[in-house]
């Protein structure tokens, strides 16, 4: 067990943001929200699924539909205790613990704000330890855990419930719902027992994402050797250095689609384009893919080691492009088919980062 | 031939230009800044006119650093009172919440979320609380200077903030001091909001610029059009100033570059600026500054203004130099304005850059060069390469393209600018760089905005767009553009989503030299 305080927030923010890859949602709001949480209602306790007893039910809380609305319309926070106490309610039974979905981008905050609130503890750990555009895009879905049944929830006390029959139909139905509602609602789903969690989850998400908030601090605040301590904590490696020449974006079947093209600064003719779907999904040097979704493709800025998001991708932007390998739990049977570049409409082979 | 008077009032300078509609240089004075603005502007303007030419004055145009440096030091700001119309969204983030704490106690006076404000789709979240808007104001009115209001989705559909206002006017009287976030910003209600708070506690700094400088013109017998510049370059009449002193934020910057630009005869060019504590670089694209992409702090705090690219470091005349054993450490601190006592050069006992510029030949004429000989030859060119390394970096990170560009060096540290940076063309020190800024301010352009709704399918959205630019362009000749030259320097479109007919609401700005 750990507490998570006010003063770790801003590191799970900056962690949240660089897995986020590019996507996933700014976690602006999302710290701030976590921030007046932890403020009224105390720190939030985080434990390790051996901490709680093997059958008590675990719930995920989340944004669904577009971020962008978030800028303009904030949350309540009655929203996301709303769709957990309508699961809840359907269900018959009291969650023992909240867990993110996905640990990248705005929803790895939510649900521990929501937890301050209803006095539960957050289970370290989530489906993605990425950020995805795609409700099914998890491990639980590989480890045939259903997302269903499913609340979405608005903070006027407007509720759905949803059984499906699969992840992906959960997902199409949930997007039709927010369409009619506000665009961008509070949506639980994915309840499983602490022992589904502790064998099927990515564990130690959060704190994954914490300590690689604290190390990419460390290297903003100019300490020596921080950047290398970064790297090897998320066992990522820099794979181009350059200048940002070219960013094209265009919008096709409700994604934000696009490619950057980053030259070198040193003269030789290596450039680097990422295809850009939500997220950084594919690099290609040359022409060739060398990361491939689900491995994670970050960029910093080369002066402030920001995480640049694909909306503040610029031209003349000086970056570094960091791959990470995606959690070892994506790689089994289902992965390529639900999260391989084949699942975005590539047509080359997933190659896992480092062979 | 008429004349424009250029100002700038700085945190240690006020710098009057005369310039005639040509855009020479007739006569420049500094003086120092003074407590009330006034006397330092008017002691400027008195220095650079004649009898003669008194009379062909036509516009005296200001640009200042006095609002960013009221937020910087928190000084002189209101108190706020700050009302949201969004609730029951939004309630788990409170106004100002990422505000640095004493900011926070020394604007904000009290903040309140009621119910109103409106949905992506035009619909309402919740019709408005009007009684407890009208609550918010009389409990307030003994508190705050000023009210601000922001709104969910405001940029698109603002008839709550307008009703607000219209029921804050009912019980505190139509002349208490309201911002209204439509007015202010874009879509980002955290930012939106943050700025509409800082607008408002600036009311009361605004007030003492604009009346230094109307007091100012009248002291010295002139009857020339009072004007404020803005964030892009272009003015903003004096009465538009006193409602909207955000706007002039980022003008220090702006007004510097442009007027380096103009001085050197160019349009594109890399600008560094150096003072005393640290330098500015910063890049003109047909004359006008590149913007920033990413959301601006401005004194801690996040809002979505657009300002002027710029890359700030520690490198100024007084930043001082530590030798420590073979290498040597350069700032990040500096002794500042106090360069002229504190430098070796001057007599003083600290090693600075303004002493390294004299022993490396950089600089002459600044205190007595006998006095640097004792150091270490060593020292003098590690400095210097530091100095070098990082004008070249900042410059490259500057830079759009590979293309190089010339560069031009300005402010009162230029002379530590080296005269070969790779990567840029050549270097150049413009006349009168020394007063960049008021030159800038003198040369700002007259603008005209728009901001309608236009529905797109009662006819077509580019008929509309069309509409809308010619509308921004007769606007921006109404206050003294050429028309010849005017241009239309941004659009702004927010649509009205799933609303009959393709609403949208349409911002456009024009803007052209004074003709």
């Amino acid at each position: 067990m750990r507490m998570l305080t006010l003063d770790q927030v801003d590191d799970l923010a900056l962690g949240a943001t660089l897995l986020g890859t590019g996507g996933g949602g700014d976690p602006y709001v999302g710290r701030l929200m976590l921030r007046q949480a932890i403020r009224t209602h105390g720190p939030v306790t985080l434990l390790d699924p051996d901490e709680l007893a093997g059958d008590g039910l675990v719930m995920t809380v989340a944004v669904v539909g577009a971020p962008t609305v978030l800028l303009e319309k904030i949350p309540a926070g009655t929203e996301f205790v709303g769709a957990v106490n309508a699961l809840a309610a359907y269900m018959g039974r009291q969650p023992v613990a909240l867990m993110p979905i996905e640990v990248g981008g705005c929803n790895t905050l939510f649900p521990l704000a929501t937890a301050a609130e209803m006095g539960l503890p957050v289970v370290d750990a989530d489906g993605m330890r990425r950020a995805f555009p795609q409700i099914e895009m998890t491990v639980l879905t590989l480890a045939g855990i259903k997302a269903s049944p499913m609340t979405v929830a608005d903070e006027k006390g407007n509720l759905c419930v949803f059984e499906t029959t699969t992840n992906q139909l959960g997902e199409t139905l949930v997007r039709g719902a927010v369409m009619s509602l506000t665009l961008a609602n509070a949506f639980s789903s994915y309840s499983m027992t602490v022992s589904q969690v502790a064998r099927h989850a990515i564990l130690g998400s959060l704190t994954y994402c914490t300590d690689l908030g604290r190390h990419l601090s460390a290297v903003q605040r100019g300490e020596s050797g921080a950047f290398e301590r970064f790297l090897e904590a998320a066992e990522g490696s820099v794979i181009f250095s350059g200048t940002i020449v070219d960013v094209e974006r265009r919008t096709t079947e409700g994604f934000a689609k696009g490619t950057v093209t980053i030259e070198t600064r040193d003269g030789s003719d290596r450039t680097m384009q990422i295809a850009i779907q939500n997220e950084f999904l594919v690099a290609f040097e040359d022409g060739e893919p060398v990361v491939t979704v689900p491995d994670l493709i970050c960029i910093l800025d080369a002066e402030t080691t920001e995480p640049i998001t694909t909306e503040t991708l610029g031209y003349g932007q000086r970056v570094n492009v960091v791959a990470l390998p995606c959690a070892p739990e994506w790689h089994q049977d289902g992965m390529l088919e639900v999260v391989g570049p084949g699942a975005f409409g590539f047509d080359f082979e997933y190659r896992r980062l480092g062979t | 031939m008429t004349l424009r008077l250029g100002i700038d009032v700085g945190g240690t300078n006020t710098d009057a230009v005369l310039v005639d509609d040509l855009g020479k240089v007739l006569a420049v004075h500094k003086a120092p800044t003074t407590a009330d603005p006034m006397d330092g502007i008017s002691a400027a303007i008195a220095a650079v006119v004649t009898d003669n030419e008194r009379g062909r004055i036509a516009q005296a145009m200001l640009g200042t650093t006095h609002s960013a440096n009221a937020i910087i030091q928190r000084r002189g700001l209101g108190k706020v009172a700050v009302l949201r119309l969004a609730a029951p969204s939004s309630l788990a983030v409170a106004p100002g919440a990422d505000w640095p704490d004493e900011l926070r106690r020394s604007v904000i006076s009290a903040e309140a979320i009621v119910e109103g404000g409106y949905e992506y789709d035009g619909r309402v979240i919740a019709d408005l609380d009007e009684d407890a808007v009208r609550r918010f104001a009389a409990e307030e009115a003994g508190s705050a200077d000023a009210i601000a209001v922001s709104c969910a989705f405001s940029p698109a559909n603002y008839e709550h903030e307008l009703r607000a206002a219209e029921l804050v006017g009912e019980e505190l009287g139509e002349a208490f001091p309201i911002s209204l976030s439509h007015k202010v910003g874009t879509l980002g209600l955290l930012e939106r909001e943050n700025a509409t708070m800082l607008n408002a506690a600036l009311l009361g700094v605004a007030r003492a610029v604009v009346d230094g400088l109307r007091g100012a013109l009248a002291e010295n017998g002139l009857d020339a059009a009072p004007y404020i510049t803005q964030n892009d370059g272009t003015l903003m009449t004096a009465s538009h100033a006193l409602e909207m002193p955000v706007l002039s934020l980022g003008s220090g910057p702006t007004n510097s570059m442009r007027g380096a630009c103009s001085l050197a005869g160019l349009a594109d060019a890399i600008v560094v600026d150096v003072g005393g504590t640290s330098t500015d670089i910063g890049i003109l694209v047909d004359g006008f500054p590149r913007e920033s992409a990413t959301a601006v702090q401005v004194g801690g705090v996040r809002t979505n203004f657009r300002m002027p690219d710029l890359i700030s470091i520690g490198l100024g005349g007084g930043t001082i130099v530590r030798p420590s054993g073979v290498d040597v450490a350069v700032g990040p601190d500096s002794v500042g304005y106090r360069v002229t006592e504190a430098a070796l050069v001057c007599g003083g006992d600290t090693l600075t850059l303004s002493d390294v510029s004299v022993a490396g030949d950089r600089l002459s004429g600044f205190g007595d060069g006998s006095l640097v000989a004792g150091v270490e030859p060593a020292v003098v060119r590690g400095a210097l390469e530091w100095v070098d390394r990082q004008i070249t970096l900042g410059s490259e990170r500057m830079k759009a393209s590979r293309q190089p560009m010339p560069l031009l060096a300005v402010g009162g540290g230029a002379h530590l600018v080296p005269d070969g940076i790779p990567g840029t063309l050549e270097v150049i020190r413009p006349n009168h760089h020394a007063v960049a800024n008021a030159y800038g301010a003198a040369i700002a352009e007259a603008s005209g905005t728009i901001d309608r709704v236009y529905e797109y399918e009662a006819s077509s959205r580019e008929e509309c767009l069309d509409d809308a630019r010619e509308e921004a362009r007769r606007a921006a000749v109404a206050t003294g553009a050429d028309p010849d030259r005017v241009r239309i320097t941004s659009v702004v479109e927010v649509p009205m989503t799933y609303i009959p007919g393709g609403r949208c609401r349409v911002q456009v700005k024009a803007a052209g030299p004074l003709g």
